[in-house]
């Protein structure tokens, strides 16, 4: 079986385009890389059935010339699959944009609060010696105890605010703004 | 007989319609999606219990002359990680009923979360079932397609973060699934793994190579086997409590269930096994390393959830009878312990109204049954003896040490050493949630993280404040409780349960058998 080139070049220009836009940050550039690539996989089975040939119905096509009818039925289900996966995928970009007014992919909080511990130079938390209070029995510990509780004579506290100061680079606007718009989504929902 | 095989994809997806019909009634919704989920453990225990006695059942779907149409085979490990998987599921559900009318309408809203869970079901069982590639490919793309729904339910923010990661990370792996079908299939003809399993070998090695190479990236993402892990601990967390630990439970699960069929009916004779020992070291130390760095249980347990993923796939790597049977019953005994843990943690949430563990403290002391119930699945998933955790790495230590390389003697080192850091992390949640006293002194990682923190979970920080220090409700309680007994019961049966994945592995290992019975009259 000698394969179509045209079809060939036509799924790997698809695939990589679909790519490209994959690694993009905006969800529906991401959307539209997904419709690109699948389409590129769905003409790569075409590649794959083989020669093209007549209908495959018995009666209609003498078998030699039938072309191979599997793939077909394969490509069939992954558009349908694909079609799902757009409709999710638009749901989910609108929605971010009605939380966040943009649909950017964004990072992962607890990563980066992870990363700037360790950019501060702070140990973590569960290195901590604090533990002489006894829980009573409903686990809170008393007020004596809060007060008892030696600060812990931590030299790099004074630098907490400094750090604090450099991360908190957000204008504050823009905070209440988002606040705002939470409010907004919780009366909606 | 043999027409029971369809029954634990069929019934489950009937359920769902039902479920779903009945949106405005959801009392009605819940008998029938218990009642549906106690027929399939049925209908997948009588499977077991056949597969066991007279060998693999075979259903080609339609009747049609084989080999063409769909074939559903049920041998001894599909059916049991069946039996597994919907045990798990029928207990999630509970324990999602179990929460109070308040909390449920929030985290799991009867009307979208029973239909879906349902649908989850049945593309795991059809995953577990499916006797051709493409089937595979479509049970893949059914659980798939639930769980973006459960993972963003309610559309909160942090949620509809978490989902786009995984949404997309996904959708990439079904496109390479795809395009390893159309490749197998220019080469081979055909998707069905018994007739592939004969004709795959015919192949040019470079061929050969390239197919089980696409195959098993395609199953590693899936599976969370570093270094296409990442995606795991960024999503799982946020999710509500019980779609977590089904999550956790099953989704990874089968991955490796997909990954052992290539590396027994496609790819017997593989070349890989080397690299799969790698990256199960890889994935191993990677994923408990991130696992002790967090402060958050979910995430942590996330992050063992990776670590552990490695103990499978080095049963695989070895390739042998012990090897698999080893990974066999170390993935039986995974899917219980993860979601209890997780169900458990959803129990903490509830408690003492966070899961980060600079805000937990003295949780012993306020409800010992939940440090009974937290403890012993923590210390089966360390692998501390009579615990069904220990038997399991045993059999797999062992199993390295039979194979007696250099390379299976330094995956025995890292799983005796990733054991030990998962103890260290277990301990490190039972010191600081359950026995330190509470304090009330600010989080030092938000303090650090600054604004940008507080920003992002002004969402979270609400919702807990909401469910400051509740009563724990007493059948989430009984329903967990039931899940710590299930594992403590795999020790108790460990035995026989060993004997069975030991023949399920004898069964699988070369691939004749599975070939000899979806194609008894050896059509190639």
């Amino acid at each position: 079986m000698s394969p179509n080139l045209t079809l060939v070049i036509i799924s790997g220009v698809l695939v990589a385009s679909g790519v490209y836009l994959l690694l993009e940050r905006s969800l529906t550039r991401i959307l539209v890389g997904v419709l690109l690539a699948s389409n590129g996989v769905n003409v790569m089975f075409l590649v794959a059935s083989g020669a093209a040939g007549g209908a495959p119905i018995i009666g209609i096509t003498p078998k030699q010339e039938m072309s191979d009818p599997l793939p077909q039925a394969m490509v069939l289900t992954a558009i349908v699959i694909t079609l799902g996966t757009t409709a999710y995928l638009l749901a989910l970009a609108y929605r971010s944009f009605q939380l966040n007014g943009h649909d950017e992919v964004a990072d992962d909080v607890e990563d980066a609060a992870i990363r700037l511990l360790a950019e501060a130079d702070r140990a973590s938390d569960s290195y901590d010696a604090d533990t002489q209070g006894q829980p009573d029995e409903v686990g809170r510990g008393t007020a004596d105890e809060e007060g008892e509780r030696v600060a812990t004579p931590d030299p790099e506290t004074d630098d907490a605010p400094e750090a604090e100061g450099g991360a908190d680079a957000e204008p504050p606007g823009e905070a209440a703004e988002r606040a705002e718009q939470h409010q907004f989504t919780e009366e909606t929902r | 007989m043999n027409n029971f095989v369809p029954l634990p994809v069929l019934l489950p997806l009937l359920g769902a319609g039902l479920a779903l019909a009945l949106n405005r009634r959801p009392a009605a919704q819940r008998v029938v999606s218990t009642v549906v989920m106690v027929a399939v453990v049925a209908v997948s225990s009588a499977l077991l219990f056949w597969s066991d006695r007279i060998g693999p059942i075979v259903l080609w779907v339609g009747a049609w002359p084989q080999p063409l149409g769909i074939a559903l085979v049920a041998d001894r490990l599909s059916s049991l990680m069946l039996v597994v998987s919907s045990v798990v599921t029928l207990l999630v559900l509970l324990f999602s009923m179990g929460a109070d009318e308040e909390e449920r309408k929030r985290e799991t809203p009867v009307s979208i979360f029973h239909p879906t869970l349902l649908v989850l079901s049945a593309g795991v069982s059809n995953a577990f079932l499916a006797g051709d590639l493409f089937n595979l490919f479509v049970g893949f793309e059914m659980l798939l397609f639930a769980s973006y729904v459960l993972l963003t339910l309610g559309g909160t923010g942090e949620r509809v973060r978490a989902g786009t990661t995984y949404v997309v990370v996904s959708l990439l792996s079904s496109t390479l699934f795809l395009i390893a079908l159309a490749a197998t299939y220019a080469a081979t003809g055909t998707v069905n793994l018994a007739q592939l399993a004969l004709r795959l070998p015919e192949l040019p090695d470079g061929i050969q190579l390239v197919l089980q190479l696409l195959l098993l990236t395609v199953f590693f993402i899936k599976a969370a086997v570093f270094p296409m892990s990442a995606w795991l601990p960024d999503s799982y967390p946020t999710a509500p409590a019980p779609v977590t630990a089904v999550f956790a439970g099953l989704l990874t699960k089968v991955g490796v269930y997909a990954v052992i069929r290539t590396q027994t009916v496609l790819f017997p004779d593989s070349q890989l096994t080397g690299l799969l020992l790698w990256a199960a070291l890889a994935t191993m130390i990677i994923g408990i390393l991130g696992a002790i760095a967090q402060s958050e249980i979910k995430r942590m347990l996330s992050f063992t959830l990776v670590s552990h993923i490695g103990y499978m796939i080095f049963g695989i790597g070895l390739a042998s009878v012990s090897g698999y049977a080893g990974a066999i019953f170390y993935t039986a005994h995974h899917i219980t312990i993860q979601t209890t843990l997780f169900l458990v943690t959803g129990l903490i949430e509830t408690r003492g109204g966070s899961t980060s563990l600079n805000k937990l403290g003295g949780l012993a002391a306020a409800s010992p049954v939940l440090g009974i119930l937290f403890f012993v699945p923590a210390m089966n998933l360390a692998g501390i003896p009579p615990l069904s955790g220990f038997i399991g790495k045993v059999g797999l230590l062992e199993a390295g040490a039979e194979a007696g390389s250099f390379l299976p003697y330094l995956l025995v080192a890292g799983s005796v050493a990733t054991s030990l850091l998962t103890l260290y992390a277990m301990a490190k949640v039972w010191n600081r949630a359950f026995w330190r006293p509470r304090s009330a002194e600010p989080d030092l990682l938000e303090l650090v993280a600054g604004g940008d923190a507080d920003g992002a979970s002004t969402e979270t920080a609400t919702t807990t404040q909401a469910t400051e220090r509740r009563p724990l409700p007493r059948p989430m309680v009984a329903t967990a409780a039931v899940c710590v007994l299930l594992g403590v019961g795999i020790t108790v049966v460990s035995g026989p349960l060993y004997g069975l994945t030991q023949r399920a592995a004898t069964d699988i290992v070369g691939g004749q058998s599975y070939v000899r019975a979806v194609l008894p009259e050896g059509i190639r």
